[in-house]
């Protein structure tokens, strides 16, 4: 299962981002899952949460959000939820699709900051520690 | 501090961006990579090691890395064909990263290796997702897997630049139905290319070196719906662009440095790893 590799390169760059705002706890990370990425939400969630632990994310919620696959024919010029199997062909004239216009996402869309942890704000810091 | 940071960073961007280099280096020095995927059993090896065999009666220099949860047999099969062979053990990850390949090819792979076949992991979910540098995709599925195959596992079949149907011997004895397998392939991936090999007897080999020699020579190879998006980036490629997702949370917070929520940012750049520093 891949979901766990999926798992700990999301942790990977939001512990990058927490760095670089100096952010002390995550309380969520939202996911754009497009239909077609072939990944398990609820398996991702799992891993996710083992993942995060001991690092900047404990705790954080997952919050992944599934992206609809749609298609757009060329001649006809319409637009058409592919579906789950997909068929990328038009089901108005039988044309493939000329592109996927959504459905393959894999992305962390957004995170939201969450309080600074007890344990760090427990002291006053001494400039020579930081 | 901002009290939220809108990433939109690919999860894949580091497997994507490993993948590229490995794309470039290999293809500057002269050779292709071929990725070759199915479900466990399918008949990839058998197949393979007669390619390979034919490669080397024709004198093209050919290599092969096979992975595998565990065991070296596979290696042993087509180390039978002459060809460099090298087997990957991932210790129970279920598919190949570039970076491991990569590292793999590390003082092995002969200098002048014209097509590197990869076998990958059996197994037709995660595979899909990850881009190992290849220049041709294949996936297969042997006859006695069922017809609605391309169905079940709409990525990897979507994402494949050539189909192969093996094991094409049996076929009539487990009444394969291949008018119904080319259309549900055709409805994942129109226009692929789908042919129908027998390792056994022999039919449909050299298909795959054609192809993969084709591919290496610079010819057009077929470019999936799956993996057009706009900015055409290419098979691994996460971006839904302009997919016109809106949240629907109404979270509303403000980005300091003025940008909206609603994602019209899209088509930057794949491997765009940073995340947007606010003010
Ligand atoms: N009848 C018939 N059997 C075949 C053919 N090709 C492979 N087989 C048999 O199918 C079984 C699996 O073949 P492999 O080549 O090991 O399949 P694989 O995809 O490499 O399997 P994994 O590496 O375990 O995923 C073996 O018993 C082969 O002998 C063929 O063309 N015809
Ligand atoms: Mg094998
Ligand atoms: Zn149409
Ligand atoms: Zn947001
Ligand atoms: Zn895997």
């Amino acid at each position: 299962m891949h979901e766990m590799s999926l798992a700990l390169a999301v942790v990977d760059q939001v512990e990058e981002a927490a760095r670089s705002h100096g952010a002390e706890s995550v309380a969520s990370v939202r996911l754009h899952v497009g239909e077609l990425a072939g990944v398990v939400p609820d398996a991702l969630s799992f891993c996710f949460g083992l993942a995060c632990a001991g690092t900047v994310l404990e705790g954080a919620e997952l919050i992944a959000e599934t992206v609809p696959g749609r298609a757009r024919c060329t001649p006809c010029g319409g637009e058409w939820a592919v579906g789950m199997p997909p068929d990328l062909c038009c089901p108005d004239c039988g044309t493939p699709a000329e592109d996927l216009l959504s459905g393959r996402e894999l992305r962390i869309a957004d995170v939201h900051w969450g309080a600074p942890r007890p344990a760090a704000t427990g002291r006053p810091r001494v400039p020579e520690e930081s | 501090m901002c009290r939220s940071v809108d990433l939109r960073t690919q999860v894949l961007a580091k497997n994507d961006a490993t993948a590229e280099r490995l794309r470039a280096r290999l293809t500057a020095r002269g050779t292709t990579v071929v990725n070759l995927l199915s479900s466990p059993g399918s008949g990839k090896t058998e197949l393979l090691e007669a390619e390979l065999a034919l490669a080397g009666e024709r004198g093209v220099p050919v290599a092969a890395l096979t992975a595998d949860l565990a065991t070296e047999n596979d290696a042993t099969r087509l180390a039978r064909s002459g060809a460099p062979v090298r087997q990957v053990l991932t210790d129970g990850l279920c598919h190949l990263e570039a970076a491991m390949l990569g590292g793999h090819l590390e003082g092995w792979l002969p200098a002048d290796t014209r097509l590197l076949f990869v076998e990958n992991v059996g197994n037709l979910v995660c595979p899909a997702s990850y881009d190992l540098g290849e220049s041709l995709r294949v996936v297969l599925a042997s006859v006695t897997e069922g017809e609605d195959k391309p169905l079940k596992y709409p990525t990897a079949f979507g994402l494949a630049h050539l189909v192969l149907v093996t094991k094409t011997d049996i076929a009539e004895a487990v009444g394969f139905d291949e008018a119904a397998f080319r259309a549900h392939v055709e409805r994942v991936n129109p226009g692929v290319e789908v042919r129908l090999t027998s390792a056994r007897t022999g039919s449909g080999i050299g298909t795959l070196l054609e192809r993969a020699l084709a591919a290496a020579g610079g010819a057009p190879v077929h470019t999936p719906v799956m993996a057009r998006t706009r900015a055409d980036h290419g098979q691994a490629d996460g971006h839904g662009h302009g997919h016109g997702h809106e949240h629907a949370d109404g979270h509303g917070h403000e980005h300091a440095d003025g940008r909206g929520h609603g994602h019209a940012d899209d088509e930057a750049p794949r491997a765009h790893g940073h995340a947007h520093q606010h003010a």
